[in-house]
């Protein structure tokens, strides 16, 4: 067993004889429900804890106490190793080991490579001139490449996601017909969208020292929100251009430029903020071998959005061509790197909290 | 002085007070609320504020009505006849009654303070009605009390040990800290003491128990060495009390010599059978449910040879109590698991088979409740939950006494002033907190009523200390 396994376990113990923090979040009832704990369960248990640190700073344990009790660092700590392992494919795993500088360099190969194939096939001059009008941006990439080459890497990442999901499920030893339960859906996504746990029982989590705040479920929900409507924006975008047939770039007053510019401006907000958070909190209840991780992960949400709203204002001057492609640039970046960044940590937390939903409803682990 | 002390800056205070527990800052944030300037001096580092309330969970007050977090009232009346049956009537009912008025609805002014409540959950559910529990427990309430004392403007020393007082003519005029390496001289015109018993100071223990209290453990703060109840006793304060009583319980052998808190309470002795290392029962097991009765048995294994004893429980049982946050000894057979305790295997057999014997069960087994099942004919009896140890795998524990505080006390006065020996009060000293636990509890204990006779005598002391600026 690992170090960091073993660490889980006993500090798992400890919190099970003690029970102060059942209040708090959903892994302490969780953990109520049994009375030994898998090396499984402990893997389910790291990725239903949302690092909100109430148990640590409440925490009779905590260092110095001889018991050395930091139970959001333990979980960070094996929520991390969980993300290599229930990776597919499997050599997605290993990019968790050095995930920011993997991460950048994706990001900024697939911003070199637009560049460069963009600026090859129009000539400098072309690519440095003012289009206007629709399909201006077809202009630097054509339509048929924009279509098949995002589409594909999306839908491929996608399917990566499912099966690192499909991975969790089965290695933390998670019944298959508790996935199929509506009823678990609709209790995980009502967590989700409130963020349920982050609110410490009505109180606020612990950021960025022992005192509780809502800081953090604030800049969340922007993060999540924000990140909500700009999919929307180019959800609807994708059936205006390849349905209707009605080419972007589309008016300020158009839907995909409403959800996108506001969702981008939330995002911005809620990845600057997360980024402040990490910046100032107290580190010690945290695993610091994440910052690479956390930190490349809030820095690409908040670029595609700066881009993107960049972009919006820069669309009718000759620097489109440029800010289209870094822009297009991130967003594949977020696209191929989806299944091994920390994107991931919504699907796994979604699956912990399917599982929650059943056992807190049966009353049994 | 024998020390050399330099003047504190500042070097005069309105109220100084001495510990950082609940009381202390109860006091604290009354007496700065009524406009007085106060300094608390708490002994211990700031990771570890809070003396033995940073262990506590809930706090037992009265109250008209159910809220989101109690299931129903409780009245004054229920509240007092509770704590003459736990104490079998050793209180003062005059002190008792101001505690228990002083108590009503306090929750309401502990949650303006920033405290937080959470509904009781599983395994506290008998509470559910009479304690409020805090969110997260007492560290979470103790941060709520220093971050609410620090706005206010109380200003906060940590590693601040105060060990003299200066007292001329029943006046208090300065106290004495350690801090560092430096030696204090503080003035304050009202001092309340509230640095908790003395059973951390293990050498007090001694004299008190004798050696035996050598194999004690402290459950809570190493910081609470009584020094001011010394210092007292020293300058003519009346005391309350039989200093062998206090808080105590039996809990894992293995837990450490201090701060073990919560986590290592056991629970199974209901579902098997105690033993000392002599092999024999001493206690009847199953008198009452686990709550009602946990709080008797660190007196009893205090009083077994070397203060240890055993409880043997069989895989039927295994599950029916919290878990314990060391594993529990595991045998194959009885003879085993007294080997692995060190103790007579032959002995040992012969106790659980005799127990088994006489246990006649009569009526479905119910953890839940006293369900009847006695034995018959066996001394001492046991007399709920009796069955047989007789289903392998065998587990055990061992148990030693944990200290949580002790009851000796100064004895106070109606308004929380300390008194003399002739009754009479000093003029400017109050205290509060487990310094003055003994003035309501005499012997016995319940739940939550430590953090009572804390916020109710804290902030009567701390609104009286103010009045003397």
């Amino acid at each position: 067993m690992s170090e960091i396994m073993n660490e889980a376990h006993r500090v798992t113990t400890i919190c099970n004889a003690c029970r102060y923090c059942e209040g708090f979040c959903a892994v302490f009832p969780a953990m109520e429900l049994r009375r030994t704990f898998t090396d499984e369960e402990l893997k389910y248990f790291s990725n239903l804890c949302h690092n909100c640190r109430g148990c640590y700073y409440c925490c009779q344990y905590a260092p110095p106490h001889e018991f050395q009790l930091n139970y959001p660092k333990a979980m960070a700590e094996l929520r991390k190793e969980t993300y290599s392992e229930f990776a597919w494919p499997g050599f997605m795993g290993k990019i968790f080991k050095n995930n920011g500088m993997a991460v950048f360099g994706i990001t900024l190969a697939a911003i070199i490579v637009l560049l460069a194939a963009a600026i090859g096939a129009n000539g400098v001059q072309a690519f440095f001139t003012a289009y206007t009008g629709p399909e201006s941006f077809y202009n630097i990439i054509p339509y048929s490449v924009m279509l098949v080459v995002f589409t594909l890497i999306f839908l491929f990442s996608l399917f990566c996601l499912g099966k690192g999901m499909a991975a969790m499920w089965k290695i933390t030893g998670s019944k298959p017909e508790v996935f199929f339960s509506l009823k678990n859906h609709i209790q995980a996504v009502k967590d989700v969208l409130v963020l349920r746990y982050l609110d410490g029982n009505g109180e606020g989590c612990n950021y960025p020292d022992d005192r509780f705040s809502f800081i953090r479920r604030k800049f969340h929900h922007a993060t999540f929100y924000g990140f909500a409507g700009c999919f929307v924006a180019t959800l609807i975008a994708f059936f205006y251009d390849h349905v209707m047939g009605w080419p972007a770039p589309y008016d300020f007053a158009s839907l995909p430029v409403f959800f996108g510019t506001v969702g981008g401006i939330a995002l911005c907000i809620g990845t600057g903020g997360l980024a402040y958070l990490k910046f100032v909190m107290d580190p010690e209840p945290y695993d610091a071998s994440t910052t690479s991780m956390d930190n490349a992960f809030t820095s690409l949400l908040f670029l595609v959005s700066l881009s993107g709203l960049l972009l919006l204002f820069m669309r009718s001057t000759s620097l489109m061509g440029l800010m289209l492609c870094i822009h297009l640039g991130l967003v594949l970046g977020l696209f191929l790197t989806m299944p091994c960044s920390k994107f991931v940590h919504m699907v796994y937390r979604y699956a912990a909290l399917v599982r929650n939903a059943q056992e807190q409803r049966d009353g049994k682990a | 002085m024998s020390k050399q002390s330099t003047a504190y800056s500042p070097q005069k205070v309105d109220v100084l007070v001495v510990g950082g527990g609940n009381a202390a800052l109860c006091a604290a944030i009354t007496a700065r609320q009524e406009g007085a300037s106060v300094l608390v001096l708490e002994s211990s580092p700031k990771h570890f504020r809070g003396g033995n309330s940073r262990h506590t969970r809930n706090i037992r007050y009265i109250h008209p009505a159910a809220n989101s977090f109690l299931t129903g009232p409780y009245t004054e009346e229920e509240c007092y006849q509770d704590l003459l049956g736990v104490t079998k009537g050793n209180t003062v009912e005059s002190m008792a009654r101001i505690v228990i008025r002083g108590s009503n609805n306090v929750g309401d002014w502990m949650m303006e303070q920033g405290v937080h409540f959470q509904p009781a959950m599983r395994g506290t559910l008998h509470l559910s009605r009479t304690n409020g529990f805090f969110l997260g427990g007492g560290k979470a309430l103790i941060n709520a009390y220093y971050a609410r004392a620090e706005k206010l403007g109380v200003k906060i020393e940590y590693d601040a040990t105060v060990d003299d007082l200066e007292i001329e003519n029943d006046e208090f005029r300065a106290a004495y800290f350690q801090q560092g390496d430096k030696y204090y001289r503080v003035e304050a015109k009202a001092v309340v003491l509230a640095s908790g018993g003395y059973q951390a100071n293990l050498e007090w223990l001694k004299r008190s128990w004798g050696p035996t209290a050598a194999n004690f453990l402290i459950r809570g703060t190493p910081y609470d060495k009584g020094l001011m109840l010394k210092v007292m006793m020293d300058h003519g304060a009346k005391t309350l009390g039989d200093p062998t009583q206090g808080h105590c319980v039996a809990i894992d052998g293995r837990a450490p010599k201090f701060d073990g808190g919560i986590c290592t309470r056991l629970d199974c002795v209901p579902f098997g059978i105690a033993v000392n290392k002599e092999c024999k029962r001493f206690y009847n097991e199953g008198e009452e449910i686990w709550p009602k009765r946990y709080a008797i048995w660190g007196r009893l294994v205090a009083g077994q040879p070397d203060q240890i004893a055993y409880i043997i429980i069989d895989s039927k049982s295994i599950d029916l109590f919290m878990p314990s946050v060391f594993p529990p000894f595991v045998s194959d057979t009885i003879e085993g698991l007294a080997s692995q305790f060190d103790i007579d295997p032959d002995a040992l057999k012969a106790t659980v088979e005799e127990f088994n014997a006489h246990c006649k069960p009569t009526k479905d087994f119910d953890s839940g409740k006293p369900d009847g099942n006695a034995t018959e004919g066996l001394e001492p009896p046991k007399t709920n939950w009796a069955r047989p140890i007789n289903q392998p795998p065998y587990y055990g524990y061992m148990l030693r006494p944990g200290i949580t505080f002790s009851y000796l006390s100064l004895a106070l006065t109606e308004r929380c002033f300390v008194k003399k020996q002739d009754d009479t009060p000093f003029k400017n000293i109050l205290a509060a907190g487990e310094l003055t636990s003994g003035n309501v509890l005499g012997q016995g204990y319940m739940a939550g009523f430590g953090m009572t006779i804390g916020t109710v005598f804290g902030r009567i002391a701390g609104k009286e200390a103010a009045c003397l600026k």
